[in-house]
This record gives structure tokens, C-alpha cells and sequence, in this order.
């Protein structure tokens, strides 16, 4: 029941008196109100906007946040109203929908934006009306394209963990990867057009030799031409097999387009090695040959453009059928006619209505050979209306496919452009995020600097380092600092890391054991006590700690100052991935457990990972930021350590 | 709102088309806008008219302007509205009857005060007022008598929003049968036909019909 008319409820059920005197039961017992509520006025507050509207009016959607209790966690005690931190404008139409049951979609808004106020808000946007529907479901794919665009770049980075099999395929199919896959992407193509060229030059006549006239030069240098041939076929054969072995589906491969015109491109050769040289089948293999030119459409993977063309035929298949139903339908028409038109006239080429139909087709084209031509009267005048609709049939469809084709291309062009921009778009992104992450390590170091300095009693120069920092900063800085307590390791930026990588010495140990692979739980002895770590990452489906612990001992008796080498993982495509700034993947990190006097942190990969994880907490699962950090001590001090003394910590 | 046809939403648009006059039905211009535009009496003219309290009556008419701006019903939208509540069967005659009852100018539209009329005398009415109103209701021709054949026609248009799938399986006769029924029990003298009186009487007898008359005592 759409409960928009939810208001008539009342109306409804007295009606109902019509049926009470002629049943013959007893009706079932009415259910009370017992809440008894007046209609009352509710204030609702997005963002300082004040909206009004009754109680009822909300109630009418039930399953909707505004509808259900749900709206009670928004409620104000103090200003007895419901607040919303959402945006005013969009909650226009989303309150406009309760009132007139009709929810429209403003065309000013994004679409994203406004997807995420109806999530919010609980409402589907199905129901968005007739009138704004259309609008809503075209922008909504144009955004899911852009989405699908990104991803497929996301999908460049190469995964650590892919096989022979799978770089192999990622490489045919996306050239620009790695050199390898370009050099075979321009061999192939040149192989294309070789053989493309071949076949055209084999017809071509040649001259003429001494007993013999004007041959095609296929037939004077057969040899040479076989030659070529057998390459060409060598290596798409080769590329066939290749890309056979490396599809992931390889029945599917099998039934894609690309691999049936590579199938057709070589069949005819090794049909024709296999035939014999037969006068009866030489026909056929003269036939067969028709079928080389197909290795022209191989060029389809190397062309954006033909592909797109591909798709747009593909995609106007109905303009194109009905294109072809209505010439047909007419080209009949008109071929009747005109035959029975220049039957009286003598010697005519119109002997018959398929005799005819030529001369339609060549005429609604507007080609006009002239090899057929219309003597009666009566056969100019229908061949002229002829002419004159053939036009007009032709023009219909015609821009139909062309606003396709426009379109789609328009859209590839867009996601080239977008490709192009990303890079800088990331790197400009990359910039801005570290300097957060800097900061924190500036006031790290000012806060160690300031503590050497207490220390040293250099007072005057105490003033100049402590900077005053906000109280956001100031907790956003307490909390690293607690990661960095809790993994007994600390932040670095990328050039003191990579220092201290090549400065590294003595064992590594390779830390990793295969189950716990990302799960860094670090179990560090934190000044001689071991600490548990209790992660504070969200998302990291981190089993107990104590299958870790058991895996730690061994290797924490073994040494107490050890350095680790700890391969941190880097998969995931998410957010974390514009915050790091090196590439982890496969980089195990060395370094030294050195105790030093100096003050600086030891080697840990990015600083900038927990930035992301501490600001935003992980929108999509992703395994804890790299933390094979190793022991660091940091400060040594001459006398004492403050708390970062430590040390031996291996991490997994 | 769940589709509706083509002329249902061609009189929807006339409806809301500011230069349709229900009334007559045809298109006037922007010059006679003003007799399309219905408003109902004062509030506290119906509060005496009916037994609704003012808030009541304030919710009533929300209700009623929301689903029809321009303040008068008729029997396309009022069949509309009743089909939201019947989703599995066709209520499409019982809403035409119902329509008639409620239409007690015989205008073809059913205006605010006729509708809060007619639910106060369902509603908030004695016992003998809404037994008068529901033979109002079964009395098609408005005759003073229920013949057999309109009978007939009400008990078909309350078994057609039943709908096909019920349980046990309708049968075509069903209705007849309960017609009969009814006969028998009102139809005192066997005159074919029953009267005012005899409905009256027979009801007041009958203690499930003033169970149920007590119903609707808290439908508001």
C-alpha cells in the first residue's frame, strides 16, 4: 500500500460499514491506538535549516529514517528539536518527498551526493518519480563509467602476488605495462600490416617475364611470397597460443570475438598446407584465401577508434535492422513497379523483378551507374519517386548511429584524458598529505630536540623549538605517538629510511611467518616488559594475540638486539594508497637495530600510513599499514631514555 | 503510487490543471479560474455540523487537500484512493457505490464537508445513524428500498476485492448465496424486497452487527 495515501486510512475503514450488516460472523476486534498523539509539529534541523512538518507526515514511510524511531538517536534535548549535520539543500527534496509522496531529483546536484543523502536518509532511489527518473538514471551511469574507468587504472598496480600466467595476460591485454608487453604489441601489429600488404601485392601484376605475359606477382616470386606468408602465420600463431595459455577463462577466451578473427586469420594457411594441390579443391583454396584478409581486423586490438566503431554497430543494432527491414521493404516496393513499369518497353534490362532490385538499390543510394535505365515514361517518374525516398530512407537511422558513435567516443576520449590528469591529479594529492604527516614528525623531533635540550639545559633555545600546536593537532600527534608506542616502532620520513637501509648491517632475519602475514602484531618488549599489542588498526582481522605470542618467543630469545626484516604488504587499492608514498611491494625492509646516540628514529617504511589510518580509519577493508618496522631506538640518551627505549622488537 | 491508466492520470493532470472544472468537465481559461478552486466551510461551521473536534477535523482535511489540491474528489481519484488499500482484488464498484453514498448532492464530486459529513454520521454517529447510512449505501437507486438485483450488485463488488487467490477457493455462486442469506434474515414479508424498517429492525436483533457497529468507535 503506498502509505501516501496513508491519511485516507480513516476513510477506508468506515467505509467498511457497507459490509457489517451483511456478514454473517462477527467482525475481529479493531486495533486500538493507544498512543493517543496529537498530531504534532516537528522541528527538523539540517545544518541550521529549520524544517517543519507533522508527525504524520513522516510516519507515512515507516522504513525510512525520518519515519522510524531510527530519527530518536538525532534528537536535541535541549533545543527539542532532531539535528542533522547533513546538507539543507538536498533535504529539500528528501522532506519534499514525504509531503507529496513523489521524490524528484534536483539537476544541480551531484549525483553521488545526492546518492549519499538518500542512503542516509534510508530512502531508495527507485522511487525517485517519473519525471526526474530518467535524468537520475543517466547521470548515475555516466558517474558508474567514471567509476569503472578508475578502477581499471587501479588495476594497473601490479599485484605482488601474481603468477607467470597472470602477467602474461595482463600484459597482452594492457600494453603499456611493461616494455615487454610494447615491444610484442608493435611486433604483432607490424606482422599485421606485413601480412596485410602481402596479400595486397601478391595481385598486383609484376611485368612480364620472358614466355609468359602479365603475371600478379604472387605467381612470379611464389616462393618469397610463401615465405612471408609462413612468417606471419608463424607469429600470430604463436600470439595465439600465447594468448591461450594465458587466459584466465580460456573457454571464454575461446569464444570472444578478437580470438575468432585471430582463429580465421590463420586457418586458411594451414588448411591450404594441408590440401593438396588438387585442380578440383584449388577453388576452394583460392576461396580460402579471402579469409587472409581478415587479419586486418587484428588491428582492432592495436586501434582504440575501430574498436569503438565495433561497439557502436554493435550497440545500434536495432537502428541498423530497422535501417535494413525499411530499404528492403522499399527496394521491393519500387523493383515491382519499375518492372511492371518497363515491361512494355523493348529491350528492356528490367527482365524480371530481381533484375530490378539492382537497379532500386543503386538508385535509393543515389549511385546511379547508368548500366539500367528507365525508357517509359511511367518508369522515370516511379524511378525519380524512387530516387527521391531513397534518400529519405537512408537519412532516418543515420544519425542515430552517429550520435552513438559520437557519444561513446567522446566518452573513451574523456577516460583518456581522466588517465592523463590522474597522475598528476595523485602526485598533487601526494604532496598535500604529506605535509600532515611532516608535521607530526617536525613536532616529534621537536618534541625530542626539546627533551635533549632539557637535558643539555640550553634553555633559550627550548623557546624557539616549541611551536604552539592546535589541540586537534596536538591529539592527532598523541595518537601516532600511541601507534607508535603500541608497535614499538616509530615514523620516519622516506630519506632518513632510505639511509639507514643501505647503512644496515648483520642478520635479517626473515621475520615473516606465513600466517600472520599482514598482521602485525608486534608483541615488543617495551622496556623490558612485554607489551600485548592491542591493535588499534579497525578492520584488521587480527586472530587473538596469542598464536602470536607463541610464534614470537623463539625468535625473542634468540637475540635481543635483532634487526628484522619485515615485509610489509601493500595490497589494496583504497584510500591508504594515495598516502603511501613508496611502493612496499615486495621491499623487505632491512635495517638496523642499531642503538645509537642519535636522534633520530630508525628506519620504518612510509610515515604516512597511519596518517591514513589515524584520520580516516579504513573505508574499505584493507590490511593494517605496513608496520615491519623494526626496533628502534631512538634516543639514547647519555643518561637516560625517556620512553622510546627500546629495542628488540621483532615484527612480523 | 502504483501505475495507473492512461485516463486516469490524463484526468489527474486535467485535475491539477488548474483551468479544468470538474464540475463540467470541460477546459475554461484562466479568466474562470476562480470556480475551480473549492474551499470548504469554516472550520468551526463543521465543527458543529459534525461530531469531529477541531484537531480531528484538521488532520481530515490535510489528509483530504494533500491527495486532492484543488478540494473536491471525484470518482476517478476516489476509486484510486480506495484501490491503494485492495491491492488483490478490484475495488473498482464497491468505490463507485461508495462514491454514491458519499456524493449526497448528486454533483459527480465529493466535496470536504460532504466527505466529513459522511464520516462523522460512520464514525461518531448513534447506532441508528449508521445503520441508515449503510441502507443509504445499499439502496442504489435511492428508492427507500434494497431490491434483490442491487443487493446482488453490492455483494459482487465486496466479493471483487477479494480478489482471485483466497483461501478456500471463491466460487463464481458465492455471492448469490450470501444474498440470499440476506434475504432470508431481513426479508420479513417476503416482498422481494427490504425496507427501511425491516433493516432496522433485524440489525437491532442481530448481536454481531451491533458488535461490529461499535468498531468503529476508535477508527479516529
Amino acid at each position: 500500500m503506498a502509505t501516501g495515501v496513508a491519511a485516507w486510512l480513516p476513510f477506508a475503514r468506515a467505509a467498511a460499514i457497507g459490509w457489517m450488516p451483511v456478514a454473517n460472523c462477527p467482525m475481529p476486534i479493531a486495533p486500538r491506538d493507544n498512543s493517543k498523539r496529537q498530531d504534532e509539529l516537528i522541528i527538523l534541523n539540517v545544518s541550521g535549516r529549520r524544517f517543519q512538518t507533522w508527525r504524520t507526515t513522516l510516519d507515512r514511510y515507516p522504513d525510512t529514517l525520518l519515519g522510524s524511531s531510527e530519527k530518536d538517536f538525532f534528537y536535541n534535548e535541549e533545543s527539542k528539536e532532531y539535528f542533522f549535520d547533513r546538507d539543507p539543500d538536498a533535504f529539500r527534496s528528501i522532506l519534499n518527498f514525504y509531503r507529496t509522496g513523489k521524490l524528484h531529483y534536483p539537476r544541480h546536484e551531484c549525483i553521488s551526493a545526492y546518492d549519499e543523502e538518500l542512503t542516509f536518509f534510508g530512502i531508495i532511489p527507485e522511487i525517485i518519480g517519473d519525471c526526474c527518473y530518467e535524468e537520475y538514471k543517466d547521470r548515475k551511469r555516466e558517474n558508474l563509467e567514471r567509476l569503472q574507468d578508475d578502477q581499471e587504472e587501479n588495476k594497473d598496480l601490479k599485484l605482488p602476488n601474481m603468477n607467470f600466467r597472470e602477467t602474461m595476460w595482463r600484459a597482452f591485454e594492457n600494453p603499456h605495462t611493461s616494455t615487454m608487453a610494447l615491444v610484442f604489441y608493435y611486433v604483432t601489429g607490424f606482422f599485421i600490416a606485413i601480412s596485410v600488404i602481402t596479400n595486397v601485392v601478391e595481385t598486383v601484376p609484376c611485368g612480364s617475364t620472358a614466355n609468359q605475359k602479365d603475371m600478379p606477382c604472387g605467381e612470379r616470386y611464389t616462393v618469397a611470397f610463401f615465405c612471408m606468408d609462413t612468417a606471419c602465420v608463424m607469429i600470430f600463431t604463436v600470439e595465439y597460443l600465447l594468448r591461450l595459455f594465458a587466459a584466465p577463462s580460456r573457454y571464454r577466451f575461446m569464444r570472444s570475438v578478437m580470438s575468432i578473427i585471430d582463429v580465421v586469420a590463420i586457418l586458411p594457411y594451414y588448411i591450404g598446407l594441408v590440401m593438396t594441390n588438387n585442380e578440383d579443391v584449388s577453388g576452394a583454396f583460392v576461396t580460402l584465401r579471402v579469409f587472409r584478409v581478415f587479419r586486418i581486423f587484428k588491428f582492432s586490438r592495436h586501434s582504440q577508434g575501430l574498436r569503438i566503431l565495433g561497439y557502436t554497430l554493435k550497440s545500434c543494432a536495432s537502428e541498423l535492422g530497422f535501417l535494413l527491414f525499411s530499404l528492403t521493404m522499399a527496394i521491393i516496393i519500387f523493383a515491382t513497379v519499375m518492372f511492371y513499369a518497363e515491361k512494355g518497353s523493348s529491350s528492356s534490362k528490367f527482365t524480371s523483378i530481381p533484375a530490378s532490385f539492382w537497379y532500386t538499390i543503386v538508385t535509393m543510394t543515389t549511385l546511379g551507374y547508368g548500366d539500367m535505365v528507365p525508357k517509359t515514361i511511367a518508369g522515370k517518374i516511379f524511378g525519380s519517386i524512387c530516387s527521391l525516398s531513397g534518400v529519405l530512407v537512408i537519412a532516418l537511422p543515420v544519425p542515430v548511429i552517429v550520435s552513438n558513435f559520437s557519444r561513446i567516443y567522446h566518452q573513451n576520449q574523456r577516460a583518456d584524458k581522466r588517465r592523463a590528469q590522474k597522475k598528476a591529479r595523485l602526485a598533487r594529492i601526494r604532496i598535500s598529505k604529506s605535509s600532515s604527516a611532516n608535521a607530526f614528525l617536525q613536532s616529534k623531533r621537536n618534541g625530542l630536540l626539546n627533551e635533549l635540550l632539557e637535558l643539555t639545559d640550553t634553555e633559550e633555545d627550548e623557546q624557539k623549538l616549541s611551536k604552539s600546536i592546535s589541540l586537534l593537532e596536538s591529539q592527532h600527534h598523541h595518537l601516532l605517538h600511541c601507534l607508535e608506542k603500541t608497535t614499538a616502532h616509530e615514523f620516519v620520513d622516506e630519506q632518513l629510511y632510505e639511509q639507514n637501509c643501505l647503512e644496515t648491517a648483520i642478520q635479517t632475519y626473515p621475520s615473516r611467518s606465513p600466517s600472520i602475514t599482514s598482521h602485525d602484531s608486534s608483541v615488543g618488549t617495551c622496556c623490558g616488559r612485554r607489551v600485548k599489542r592491542d591493535t588499534p588498526l579497525p578492520n584488521s582481522s587480527l586472530p587473538s594475540t596469542h598464536p602470536v605470542a607463541t610464534h614470537q618467543s623463539p625468535l625473542q630469545e634468540l637475540s635481543a638486539i635483532h634487526i628484522q626484516c619485515g615485509d610489509p604488504p601493500s595490497h589494496g587499492a583504497s584510500r591508504s594508497n594515495l598516502n603511501l608514498k613508496t611502493d612496499n611491494s615486495g621491499r623487505t625492509n632491512c635495517q638496523g637495530g642499531r642503538i645509537t646516540t642519535a636522534i633520530i628514529s630508525l628506519p620504518t617504511p612510509p610515515a604516512l600510513t597511519p596518517d591514513g589510518d589515524g584520520l580516516h580509519g579504513p573505508p574499505q577493508r584493507r590490511p593494517p599499514p605496513p608496520p615491519g618496522h623494526p626496533a628502534t631506538p631512538s634516543i639514547q640518551t647519555t643518561t637516560s631514555s625517556a620512553g622510546i627505549n627500546i629495542i628488540k622488537v621483532s615484527a612480523l | 503510487m502504483k501505475s495507473r491508466s492512461q485516463d486516469q492520470s490524463l484526468s489527474d493532470s486535467r485535475e491539477l490543471d488548474r483551468s479544468y472544472d470538474p464540475l463540467t468537465g470541460s477546459t475554461i481559461d484562466d479568466a474562470e479560474l476562480s470556480t475551480v478552486c473549492y474551499r470548504p466551510e469554516g472550520l468551526d461551521r463543521l465543527v458543529q455540523q459534525t461530531n469531529f473536534s477541531k484537531k480531528e477535523l484538521q488532520v481530515l482535511y490535510r489528509g483530504f487537500k494533500n491527495e486532492c489540491p484543488s478540494g473536491v474528489v471525484n470518482e476517478e481519484t476516489f476509486k484510486s484512493i480506495y484501490s491503494q488499500f485492495f491491492p488483490q482484488g478490484d475495488s473498482s464498484m464497491y468505490a463507485h457505490f461508495l462514491f454514491e453514498a458519499f456524493d449526497t448532492n448528486n454533483n459527480g464530486s465529493v466535496s470536504f464537508e460532504d466527505f466529513v459529513i459522511s464520516l462523522s454520521i460512520i464514525l461518531r454517529g448513534s447506532v441508528t445513524d449508521k445503520l441508515n447510512w449503510a441502507f443509504n449505501l445499499y439502496d442504489l437507486n435511492k428508492d427507500g428500498c434494497i431490491t434483490r438485483e442491487e443487493m446482488t450488485d453490492i455483494m459482487h463488488s465486496i466479493y471483487d476485492m477479494m480478489g482471485k487467490y483466497t483461501y478456500p477457493c471463491m466460487k463464481d455462486n458465492a455471492p448469490n448465496e450470501h444474498v440470499d442469506k440476506f434475504f432470508q434474515k431481513m426479508d420479513k414479508n417476503n416482498d422481494g424486497v427490504v425496507t427501511i424498517e425491516e433493516f432496522l429492525e433485524t440489525c437491532q436483533k442481530d448481536e454481531n452487527i451491533m458488535q461490529s457497529m461499535h468498531m468503529f468507535d476508535n477508527v479516529i
